[in-house]
């Protein structure tokens, strides 16, 4: 692929030459991409515009109303509703934003400081190297559920509780990556050239050393997505996510778990939501990965 | 050198293997013919990509599965047709009745096992022996191909061993259950050249003590030279010149042995520039329909290129697969030069 | 060698240490433990006296390291909701029933994973291999809780054949284990086939075929002794992770063991409970880990000659 050689890329074209390779290839995740964007991004974006109902107030007349397709569902509640009369299907497109919202901002959040710190780390090298790769040791080395649980059981359950628990757990696989390719590209000529000329040090790195590891970031963050998304619903799931009443989609399962025996639509429908967007981040994922850096493999 | 050479113990008739992949049929092998007999040790010569790893692989029904088959004609080893048989009954033949040793040591020994437990395996899968029984063969195995203590080396594993210390135990592997014919394809290649020399040396004493048949799959002539009896030349997956020994090295009937017999730099002679074949071997799933060589051959005439030539005897023993040898065209030729 | 476990054993000691600093710091920032300790209306003097007696009136570095220094003890202190108990009690009572299900886990998984890898690696590009593919891909992809609920909701409520939650006979484990198990079935999985992919083309297993050996035996005996290299350390790994993934099965099938533990105490606010819960879980997951390391540098022949 174009961008698989280290070269001198401007900065500003980086991304195009990505977008040129994305669309060239066979075995297109077509249809990982279609469920993407009808379960993920235009649920997440248009919310309002989208879903039928109010998804925090419910109509105490309407409650555990089944599925459309069985008896005594009706059509103004497609996928039903839960026992304090909301609409699961609106529930489930708002949560699509809860999801989109944390994904985005956690991964955007631990991208820069992983990323930051990788280019330090292997531009440096060094005291400075050492120093980062221990943190990055010590923070893959935590178990993030607990982590997860110790901040909930001291912050409370809230939207920033949860991106700060995702950002440590995820910054260091970013630091890793970048660390791992900029001390292999760094020995390469046109640094030394950019050296020679008197380029300052971050000039070399973000003008030079960044655009080249850009692609497997960019898979690496794909893959992460469908990581966070499990994560996050995990963790809401146990009450120690988003909270209550926001719809999130693993709050749902958590509420419908009780009424499984009589009302089991509150919890599968959601469930299914999380799996296939999970799904299909995976697949395109692989697929970017398997098109724009082999080597990632084992990522 | 006393050795007695037997009668006919293996046959190949106008072998094919071929490839089918997406890009087409790869004709690995097309039209590969000769004959071995018991204590004799055949050369098989050719540069990289010939097929004469698929020739010796086809010998014994391991083409690599799904994409490669043999689509064509007969091996008869000691008069019975491999291509007939099962599965089961090649499993038994392999090994026992034919055997192999590859080229790398390095990587042909699994590293996990010991040498000993390798070497038993080899014998139980052909024979029924008790199990103390099967040290001591494994043990006697060793010293045949010389390698030294070998009680000791029977509990070793393949990287405590030198190169040619491996070799030597793929050698036993090869012979421990008594083969008519082993294929040797390319085992010194990767030896340094004092070791070689050991090893072709081990090679023929063997085969003096249990007169087996050797095919020698080589690039090599210094080895062709001092190893065999008789030649195959091999290009674009075609023999196209057999011969004793003899015949080839001074009597060259094709110009692709001849061109390759120049590319050898003798240390007599003084060259300011060393002797090269111009162009490429053919694509394999790409051919031409005359003679492969064609496009490289000095002396080509406009029939080379429509139809390929068939087999000619120059002398008896000694074929070659060239539109020079057919009487007509010398006479032609001849008739040229006087104008 | 021996410098390298060192290395590795100091970095889980850093690692733990972290741990308990985090920890530490959160319990103080929920807020002033006295409001916990008293009602509301104890006058000026009370809280002194109570202060002192728990030593809060000390500075925080001081806290600290008697905390630490109680903790190396394995004290940490009462929990608050459940009453009379300490809170490493608890986890100590409860811990047996995490380890047996675990161990369920592990042991499914492995009999799965292994031939599973084996055959779809053999059987490259078949339906069998794609049907593999499948699998791998839902192993990442399924919410563990959700597996575990539609699993019961199939098993328990509509055929009836397994209990709901609970511990009990052997028939309680076979659900959460299985849940527990299945991420690692797709992991290790894969590993195997990619693992065994690379063994297949090796060049001894053509040896081995000249050999005239049956090809099951190339494969079982030859081949996986080699491929079993790469899965077996991340194996060693999946003890921490199926420890993480306990809290969930734990809740969704109401299984007393840790996990569930923590979740209630989480929503107990009951910090010394969470507290010992997960320094406990952190050195296991640690010890794995340092485990990994320690015996791929064993394994890898570049290291060990």
């Amino acid at each position: 692929m174009a961008l698989a050689i280290p070269q001198q890329v401007p900065w500003y074209l980086a991304p195009l030459r990505l977008l040129r390779g994305v669309f060239q290839v066979r075995r297109f995740p077509g249809v990982a991409l279609i469920i993407l964007v009808f379960l993920l991004v235009i649920p997440g974006l248009f919310a309002e515009w989208v879903a039928p109902h109010d998804p925090i107030k419910g109509s105490l007349g309407a409650r555990l109303k089944p599925p459309m397709w069985e008896k005594g569902g009706s059509s103004t509640y497609p996928l039903g509703t839960d026992k304090v009369g909301r609409d699961v299907l609106s529930r489930i497109i708002y949560g699509a934003r809860v999801s989109l919202r944390v994904s985005l901002e956690a991964i955007a959040v631990s991208g820069v400081i992983g990323i930051t710190l990788g280019l330090l780390a292997g531009y440096f090298g060094g005291r400075i190297d050492a120093f980062i790769m221990r943190l990055v040791d010590i923070s893959l080395g935590l178990p993030i559920i607990l982590i997860a649980l110790v901040f909930v059981a001291a912050l409370g359950p809230s939207f920033a509780t949860m991106n700060a628990v995702i950002t440590v757990a995820l910054w260091s696989r970013y630091a890793r990556q970048v660390r791992g390719e900029v001390l292999s590209i760094k020995q390469r000529d046109f640094i030394a050239r950019a050296r020679v000329a008197g380029a300052s040090h971050l000039r070399i790195m973000f003008r030079y050393l960044l655009p080249n590891v850009v692609n497997s970031l960019i898979v690496l963050a794909t893959l992460q997505v469908g990581f966070v998304i499990l994560l996050e619903s995990s963790l809401s799931f146990l009450g120690a996510g988003i909270p209550r009443p926001t719809p999130a989609w693993g709050l749902m399962v958590a509420d419908g778990r009780e009424l499984i025996v009589t009302a089991w639509w509150i919890a599968m429908f959601p469930g299914l939501a999380i799996m296939l967007t999970v799904l299909s981040m995976n697949l395109v994922g692989d697929w970017l990965r398997d098109h724009l850096d082999p080597k990632l493999k084992n990522v | 050198m006393t050795r007695h050479i037997g009668d006919v113990v293996l046959e190949v008739e106008d072998l094919h293997t071929y490839f089918f992949t997406r890009l087409g049929v790869v004709k690995a092998v097309d039209g590969v013919s000769f004959s071995l007999r018991q204590g004799e040790t055949l050369g098989i010569v050719g540069e990289s990509g010939c097929g004469k790893t698929m020739t010796a692989l086809s010998l014994l029904r391991l083409v690599p599965k799904p994409a490669a088959r043999i689509v064509q004609g007969k091996i008869l080893l000691q008069g019975e047709n491999l291509l007939d048989k099962s599965e089961n009954e090649m499993r038994q033949i392999r090994g026992s009745r034919i055997s192999m040793i590859l080229q790398d040591p390095q990587t042909s020994l699994n590293p996990v096992f010991t040498i000993g437990n390798q070497l038993i395996e080899a014998l139980k899968t052909h024979n029924k022996h008790h199990a103390r029984d099967l040290v001591q063969r494994a043990i006697n195995a060793l010293k045949q191909v010389r390698v030294a203590a070998p009680e000791r080396r029977v509990e070793d594993y393949p990287h405590q061993m030198s190169g040619g210390m491996k070799q030597r135990v793929v050698g036993a592997i090869a012979i421990s259950c008594e083969p008519h014919v082993i294929i040797a394809d390319e085992p010194t290649t990767s030896l340094d050249v004092t070791i070689q020399a050991q090893y072709l040396r081990l090679l023929r004493e063997i085969q003096e003590e249990t007169g087996l048949s050797i095919i020698f799959i080589t690039h090599d002539f210094g080895i062709v030279a001092k190893m065999c009896d008789r030649v195959m030349v091999m290009y674009a997956g075609r023999s196209i010149e057999t011969g004793s020994v003899r015949d080839i090295f001074n009597h060259p009937s094709h110009p692709y042995t001849e061109a390759l017999l120049n590319s050898v730099p003798k240390l007599e002679e003084r060259t300011a520039r060393l002797y090269s074949i111009d162009g490429q071997p053919p694509l394999l799933w790409n051919l031409p329909p005359g003679c492969r060589f064609a496009p490289r051959c000095p002396y080509t005439e406009a029939r080379c290129e429509t139809e390929y030539p068939p087999s000619f005897r120059v002398t008896e023993g000694h074929i070659a697969d060239c539109w020079r040898l057919q009487s007509e065209w010398q006479t032609h030729h001849s008739s040229m030069s006087k104008t | 060698m021996q410098r390298y476990i060192l290395i590795r054993f100091l970095q889980c000691l850093l690692a733990l240490w972290v741990m308990s600093v985090i920890v530490f710091s959160l319990a103080r920032m929920t807020g002033d433990p006295l409001d916990v300790l008293l009602p509301m209306e104890a006058g000026e003097g009370e809280r002194e006296r109570v202060a002192h007696h728990w030593g809060l009136d000390r500075p925080l570095y001081e806290q600290y390291f008697v905390f630490l220094g109680k903790a190396l003890k394995g004290d940490f202190g009462n929990s608050w909701k459940w009453q009379g108990h300490t809170a490493m009690g608890l986890v100590i009572e409860r811990l047996p029933a995490t380890l047996e299900l675990a161990g369920i886990a592990i042991v499914i998984s492995v009999m799965l994973a292994l031939p599973f890898g084996v055959l779809t690696a053999v059987w490259k590009d078949t339906f069998f291999d794609s049907l593999g593919k499948i699998v791998a891909l839902l192993g990442q992809s399924l919410p563990s809780f959700w597996l575990g609920i539609v699993l019961m909701w199939i098993f328990a409520v509509h055929l009836g054949w397994l209990p709901t939650s609970g511990r009990g006979s052997w028939y309680h484990m076979i659900l959460p284990a299985v849940c527990l198990g299945w991420f690692q079935v797709a992991a290790m999985m894969r590993l195997v086939r990619s693992s065994m992919l690379d063994v297949l083309d090796s060049e001894f297993v053509k040896l081995t075929r000249v050999k005239g050996l049956p090809e099951w035996k190339v494969v079982w005996k030859h081949c996986l002794r080699n491929a079993a290299i790469a899965p077996l350390t991340y194996f060693a790994l999946t003890a921490g992770v199926l420890l993480t993934g306990s809290v969930v099965i734990e809740s969704v099938f109401a299984w007393p063991g840790t996990g569930l533990l923590a979740v209630d105490a989480v929503r107990a606010r009951d910090f010394q409970v969470v507290q010992a819960i997960v320094i406990v879980f952190s050195s296991v997951f640690l010890m794995a880990n340092l485990l990994v390391d320690i015996l791929y540098a064993y394994i890898d022949p570049r290291i060990r000659y």
